[in-house]
């Protein structure tokens, strides 16, 4: 790295809209070949930052230099011929597309009479694989890979020109452990090439593992920039927060009750087979694995989702078939479902409605629906899980994610659950909301309910669970108590190298 | 009240707005352009307006709650020719004629079964294969259209029953029997969709089917339940339209599924579902009504009210889209 004057450089960065300072004043630089981090909790100005950089929106302050030369961003693809591109989260890939159609889109290699030159285009796309070091080609069908595969396709859209920036928001959201591997070679191998690169994560661990700076935005304000190096996690979340966290394991202080849930043998087609476990009440139980081994499916076997193709599931010692969720609703199982804006929310309607709709049923007053009962219901849970928002008749849509979540659990607790399923409680929610969701699942073992929480994040589980049940390929390879489970040997029995301990 | 909330109360007066508009306009250049001496504004006119409303109106109004639920229903039309053919047909055969005026609301009673159950049918179908309401409902359209064609071929069927058209051209405090069945459906509709736990799911279904789903919430029967209701509402429809005209042609109706989506776009809802209001659509049909008559009052002919109708619609709708997503950074296409 002899040239020092960075890639990417951002002055003073103001963009407000009406009644808010979304950025106030954002200033750091991306030198070639680094990984700067940029961290803030949800709704502390990333995204806007981005879009400022992508020239969706104009600043209304401020300048942003790539390399030496002052640049007013008009359009994302402005920002690509200027070098700076981006890896969203989100993929927008055509799926009926190739992956050449998908890598080339709107830039097609063309020759005489506006034909598409396809044997350039598959060349070029053939060449861009292979920095990427990837096992399918130019004429895969896009639909037909997998998600981290796809990512790849994203990554080599950026490819198409040399980049001096590129910006990767999230981008192991949806991938597992072996495919962040792949991801961070290629990183590196950015990195190598000179390119700046940011990358924007909740995960402190990735953070710690490849960046080498971290700038932290709070409110629209950039709090500073911290070498990775000279810096620990607690700073980090000091700095984006404005306080510490306490991320301590709460330790179980009441005593365990019945049996609630005992699943046997339950299997379901090569999703899952043989597993078996016990729910007692006051328990929270923890489900831990990669994406893909089975964790989700399990759950929502057990909600009636899918039909099992082998074993018995008891809920208080009594065997029965659950059929749709209208079923698992009607016997007091809830799940809160990994992806809450598709699965768990009607984003239109407003708070009340969402977190009485699955006993709406039950609070009529002649043919109509009973106001005064609904209010109540979400009074009360509003205070208890300390939901903030400005009344009942706020739209769900327009509540912090963290906010969403506690409507979404507030919904089945009203219901009284025996058992309580989490999918992954905390995905794309700010840490500060984080341990406060922590915090709400011990509570609700300490009353007594039966939790499952299933999660892809080690420290989630082992901060929330009283026990452990490592998934691997559809099985479950061991089950923990807290006292035994140590990051180790969980990481072991997750990647399928300890031996299965029945 | 939030701003949200302020938009939204916006959102919904608007087309009560246009009305307003509506009228002022016409009344004023009215004066200038009529072809009649009447005003435009006059007692008799919007009595007219309001009753001439109602055939598309009533219909407008279950595909409201169709929309809202998610779904679309295209069927409407040949529906409302069918029912109106069962019931002026049914009063022909030999036990009907035999039960003098008693065979009218045993034939109201056939009109609006053969409604329900065509309703039925699609409904039915969307939930049991899955298939796009837009697809089953083409398909029911053709075929029940098919259904009409088969009963009469291209002759209109007819019968006309002095005492049904007494009862048609009836003013009771001063509004036709059509507006009466208009206000009664708009009222009965908007208790269901605003107040009982059916409507509250039909939202939900319609803005967020899986989370319904998840929330243990039996979509299909909403479907059925629905659909049945349009074709409640489209063989109502008829009844109320025939019962006075005692002739229906196989052509009638055509169209009428179009102009019930116009109406209802207009007063706000959404085509993809989750979001719309009975009492706005009820504007909707109002202000199409108010622009045709008020068009005709000033001499325009019918294809000059089409393309307005048409102009407008998009207008509206540009607006709507304007006033909502500036600057949420959307997609620039």
């Amino acid at each position: 790295m002899t040239d020092q004057t960075p890639v990417l450089r951002l002055e003073g960065i103001v963009k407000t809209f009406p009644g808010v300072r979304a950025l106030d004043g954002v200033s750091f630089d991306v030198r070639p070949g680094e990984v700067h981090a940029l961290m803030g909790e949800n709704g502390a100005g990333k995204s806007t930052l981005m879009k400022v950089l992508g020239g969706i929106h104009a600043p209304n302050e401020g300048q942003i230099f790539v390399g030496d030369e002052a640049v007013t961003m008009t359009s994302p693809k402005h920002a690509k011929a200027k070098g700076v591109v981006f890896i969203h989260q989100e993929l927008s890939l055509a799926d009926e597309l190739t992956v050449a159609e998908n890598i080339f889109l709107g830039e097609l290699p063309l020759k005489g009479f506006g034909r598409v030159d396809w044997g350039k285009l598959y060349d070029d796309t053939n060449a861009i694989l292979k920095t990427l070091n990837v096992g399918f080609d130019a004429k895969t069908r896009v639909g037909d890979l997998s998600i981290a595969n796809q990512q790849m396709v994203e990554i080599g859209r950026a490819l198409t020109v040399s980049p001096r920036a590129v910006i990767f928001d999230e981008p192991t959201a949806s991938l597992t452990d072996s495919e962040k591997v792949v991801l961070f070679q290629v990183i590196a191998g950015l990195q190598e090439k000179g390119v700046g690169i940011i990358y924007i994560s909740h995960r402190m661990e990735e953070i710690f593992k490849i960046t080498d700076r971290i700038s932290v935005l709070r409110d629209g304000q950039y709090r500073g920039t911290l070498l990775t190096a000279e810096t620990n996690e607690d700073d980090v979340t000091k700095l984006m927060i404005g306080r510490s966290l306490d991320l301590s394991r709460s330790e179980a202080t009441h005593e365990l009750g019945d049996v609630a849930l005992e699943v046997r043998g339950l299997a379901c087609g090569s999703l899952f087979e043989d597993v078996s476990f016990k729910l007692h009440k006051g328990e929270v139980l923890g489900f831990y694995g990669l994406v893909g081994a089975g964790r989700t499916e399990i759950a929502e076997t057990i909600f009636g989702l899918r039909t099992p193709s082998a074993g018995t599931i008891l809920l208080n010692g009594e065997e029965v078939r659950i059929t749709s969720p209208i079923d698992a609703v009607q016997r007091g199982i809830s799940l809160v479902p990994e992806d809450r804006k598709d699965q768990g929310l009607v984003l239109g309607m407003n708070c009340r409605d969402n977190m009485t709709l699955p006993q709406v049923d039950d609070l009529t007053a002649g043919p109509f629906v009973s106001d005064g009962a609904e209010i109540a219901i979400f009074d009360q849970y509003r205070d208890k899980l300390d939901i903030r928002t400005p009344g009942w008749r706020q739209t769900v849509g327009n509540l912090s994610g963290g906010n969403q979540q506690k409507i979404v659990i507030g919904k089945w607790l009203s219901m009284r659950p025996n058992v309580l399923i989490v999918d992954e409680p905390t995905r794309g929610i700010d840490v500060g909301s984080k341990s406060e969701i922590h915090n709400l699942i011990r509570d609700l073992a300490s009353q007594g309910y039966a939790v499952i929480v299933i999660s892809s994040e080690m420290p989630e589980v082992l901060r929330v669970s009283d026990r452990i049940v490592a998934m691997f390929n559809g099985r479950i390879m061991r089950d923990f108590t807290a006292e035994e489970v140590t990051e180790d040997n969980l990481i072991q029995a997750i990647s399928g190298i300890s031996e299965k301990v029945a | 009240m939030t701003s949200a909330n302020r938009k939204d109360m916006l959102k919904r007066g608007a087309i009560w707005g246009f009305i307003l508009l509506e009228l002022a306009f016409f009344s004023i250049i009215g004066d200038q352009l009529s072809v009649s001496d009447q005003p435009f504004l006059a007692y008799d006119n919007m009595l007219l307006v309001l009753k001439q409303s109602a055939p598309i109106g009533i219909i407008a109004l279950g595909m409201t709650i169709v929309m809202i639920n998610g779904n679309i229903d295209l069927s409407v039309g040949a529906t409302f020719a069918l029912a109106a053919i069962v019931m002026l047909d049914s009063m022909t055969w030999p036990f009907m004629q035999a039960m003098g005026d008693w065979a009218i609301p045993l034939a109201w009673l056939f009109a609006l079964a053969t409604g329900v159950i065509m309703g039925a049918i699609n409904g039915i179908i969307v939930w049991k294969t899955g298939v796009d309401a837009f697809i089953v409902t083409l398909g029911a359209m053709l075929g029940f259209r098919g259904i009409v064609f088969m009963f009469n071929g291209e002759q209109p069927t007819s019968h006309l029953n002095w005492t049904l058209v007494d009862f048609a051209e009836a003013q009771f405090l001063g509004l036709h029997t059509a507006t009466w069945f208009l206000l009664g459906a708009a009222l009965v509709l908007w208790l269901l969709m605003t107040k009982t736990v059916h409507g509250r799911n039909a939202y939900a279904i319609g803005n967020n089917r899986e989370a319904a789903v998840n929330a243990g919430i039996r979509v299909g029967p909403h479907f059925i339940w629905n659909f049945m209701l349009i074709g409640f509402l489209a063989a109502l429809s008829a009844v109320v339209f025939y019962s006075e005209s005692g002739s229906v042609n196989p052509n009638d109706g055509m169209l009428y599924e179009l102009w019930a989506i116009t109406a209802v776009v207009l007063g706000g809802t959404k085509l993809a579902g989750g979001y719309g209001s009975i009492i706005s659509t009820l504007g909707g049909v109002i202000a199409i009504q108010l622009l045709r008559k008020g068009l005709g009052h000033i001499g325009a002919d019918t294809q000059t009210v089409n393309l307005v109708i048409g102009l407008i619609l998009i207008a509206v709708l540009v607006l709507d889209r304007q006033l909502n997503r500036k600057g949420q950074g959307e997609l620039k296409i």
